[in-house]
């Protein structure tokens, strides 16, 4: 179904690029535009194709909502691992992912990494409160080591699929325990080590259904929802009980 | 078969959580304790955040302890006025065991006091019964050696405010049941358990309750400190999660079911050897989580998933 889809775009997309001239060079779209987070979410895979005019590499950011984020390390105290000092960082994206049609090298100077913020090396994660130098880089590579191992940042550029030289796609996978918000998906076009052509395009990921019932019941009117709780436990037990009276 | 978890934020299936609910409720049936103790540690080894393991805890306990009190007081086995006083003790150590709790919190070792505290009881508990059921099976076999005297006198009998509590054939000060109620209500805030692990052997050992009595107004008690503690929990932290709850509570009744049979052709001691296994084994994960070197020494604490 992915697939047709993606034919049908490239079939309106040529048809397009051909009415218009002033087109931007670099065109970009996903297989959805909302993710939606229901009873048997288990996390999702979403395809991001487009396609380029003349020469160049492609490169494509996914990020997520930035929040800050706090990371504490352990320390030994009487053979027991206790919580030791910590680190708060702002502007912590919730999902960082890489996609680009060539590995990344000299095409994409260092100088365009630190502007863009291209590559976890370059994220704008900064530090609150007074920390060392030497801290801040322990503890940053400790977050960055942390968010890949739950598959919220990629391990490094994913591998976007050239076709013919100018049509590129790729997936990209929302794990199950993924946060919800509104990602953004930057893509640029590279050539001669500048950027030539950019795209922005959000992505929402959300809680639907029962779930986001739930979620808003519990955060919103936490008393009711409470007392509710507590109601249905009591329901449960007497129902339970007379299940056990009949044997 | 996966279900996502509205608050717990997490996918999980639903049949492991099925047969957990089935497999405590079934010893919750057998040895008639909550099972809040075992549970809690099971659902945060199964990835449950800790803090929403203990507040969806609190409320299943709710429904167990229901079902529980309903079959005890037919039979006339709960003394509502211990049970009172003992509430009242429990409603103030929890209130105080949730400030505790928030202020270990920002301190920044609320996991540790959390794992200590199961430690410490889920060690020493687990050792009593085992002990008190190999004495037992050995005296099964000798039945001439000597038996625990029914009522003993000590300096705990000279407090003031002596109340008669006619149920439990007791003329003692409420002082007594009062405390032990507040120290129980301070453990369950802050490990996410009813307490009756604890508040069992407290009655029987202290204030000298006929075991008849017991578990019934324990049950009764644990009702309304459960209750208070999900209400807490849901309105401060947000950490009751209903569809995890209900899953439990589905398999804990259930398990109750198959629990009571089972305890009435197993033998008691046998059995409350099996729960004391059981028990350190758990103790023993905790212990080896607590000692063995992590394999990050860092962890996200906050924006880790939402």
């Amino acid at each position: 179904m992915v697939t047709g889809i993606f034919a049908a775009w490239l079939i309106m997309s040529a048809g397009a690029t051909r009415a218009q001239s002033e087109d931007p060079p670099v065109v970009v779209d996903l297989s959805k535009d909302f993710v939606a987070i229901t009873a048997g979410f288990t996390g999702t895979e979403v395809l991001l194709f487009g396609t380029f005019e003349g020469k160049g590499q492609v490169i494509v950011i996914v990020e997520g909502p930035a929040n800050n984020a706090t990371i504490r390390m352990k320390e030994r105290v009487a053979g027991i691992w206790v919580n030791g000092s910590e680190v708060s960082f702002e502007h912590v994206p919730a999902f960082y992912q890489i996609l680009a049609t060539e590995e990344l090298g000299d095409w994409l100077p260092q100088s365009l990494r630190e502007e863009y913020h291209i590559g976890l090396d370059h994220l704008n994660i900064r530090p609150l409160g007074d920390v060392s130098p030497g801290d801040k880089k322990m503890f940053r590579d400790a977050l960055i080591r942390n968010k890949q191992e739950a598959g919220h940042y990629g391990r490094g550029p994913g591998k976007m699929r050239l076709v013919g030289g100018r049509l590129f796609r790729s997936t990209v996978f929302f794990p199950a325990d993924v946060q919800v918000g509104v990602y953004s998906i930057r893509t640029f076009l590279i050539q001669d080590q500048k950027v030539v052509s950019t795209q922005v395009l959000p992505l929402a990921i959300n809680k639907t259904g029962m779930e986001a019932e739930l979620y808003r019941a519990a955060h919103q009117h936490s008393a009711l929802y409470g007392l509710a709780a507590i109601v249905i436990a009591v329901l449960a037990g007497l129902g339970g009980n007379m299940l056990f009276r009949r044997n | 078969m996966f279900l996502y978890l509205p608050i717990a934020e997490i996918s999980v299936n639903v049949l492991v959580f099925l047969f957990l609910g089935i497999a405590v409720g079934t010893l919750s049936g057998i040895f008639g304790v909550g099972g809040g103790f075992l549970m809690t540690p099971l659902l945060i080894f199964l990835g449950i955040p800790p803090a929403v393991a203990v507040g969806t805890e609190a409320n299943q306990i709710i429904a167990s302890s229901v079902s529980g009190v309903m079959a005890h007081w037919r039979r006339g086995n709960v003394d509502f006025k211990m049970g009172g006083i003992l509430l009242i003790g429990g409603i103030i150590g929890s209130t105080f065991g949730v400030w505790l709790f928030r202020l270990l919190r920002e301190l920044g070792q609320i996991d540790l006091v959390i794992m200590l505290s199961y430690v410490v009881f889920l060690g020493s508990i687990g050792l009593l019964m085992l002990v008190e059921s190999l004495r037992t099976m050995r005296r099964s076999r000798s039945p001439n050696a000597n038996r625990r005297k029914l009522h003993q006198h000590n300096f705990l009998h000279g407090l003031p405010f002596k109340m008669r509590f006619r149920r439990s054939k007791l003329y003692i000060s409420a002082l007594l049941p009062l405390l032990i109620g507040v120290g129980v209500g301070i453990l369950s805030a802050i490990m996410g358990v009813g307490g009756g692990f604890i508040m069992v052997p407290a009655m029987i050992y202290i204030l000298g309750m006929p075991t008849a009595v017991v578990v019934g107004t324990s049950l009764f008690q644990i009702i309304f400190v459960t209750a208070n503690a999900t209400f807490l929990q849901a309105t401060i932290n947000q950490t009751v999660d209903v569809v995890l709850a209900i899953l439990l509570m589905l398999g804990a009744v259930i398990g109750a079911q198959v629990g009571t049979r089972l305890g009435a052709k197993l033998r008691g001691e046998q059995l409350r050897g099996l729960l004391a296994l059981m028990v350190l084994t758990v103790c023993g994960k905790i212990v080896y989580d607590l000692i063995a070197t992590p394999a990050d020494l860092f962890y996200l604490v906050t924006g880790a998933a939402h």
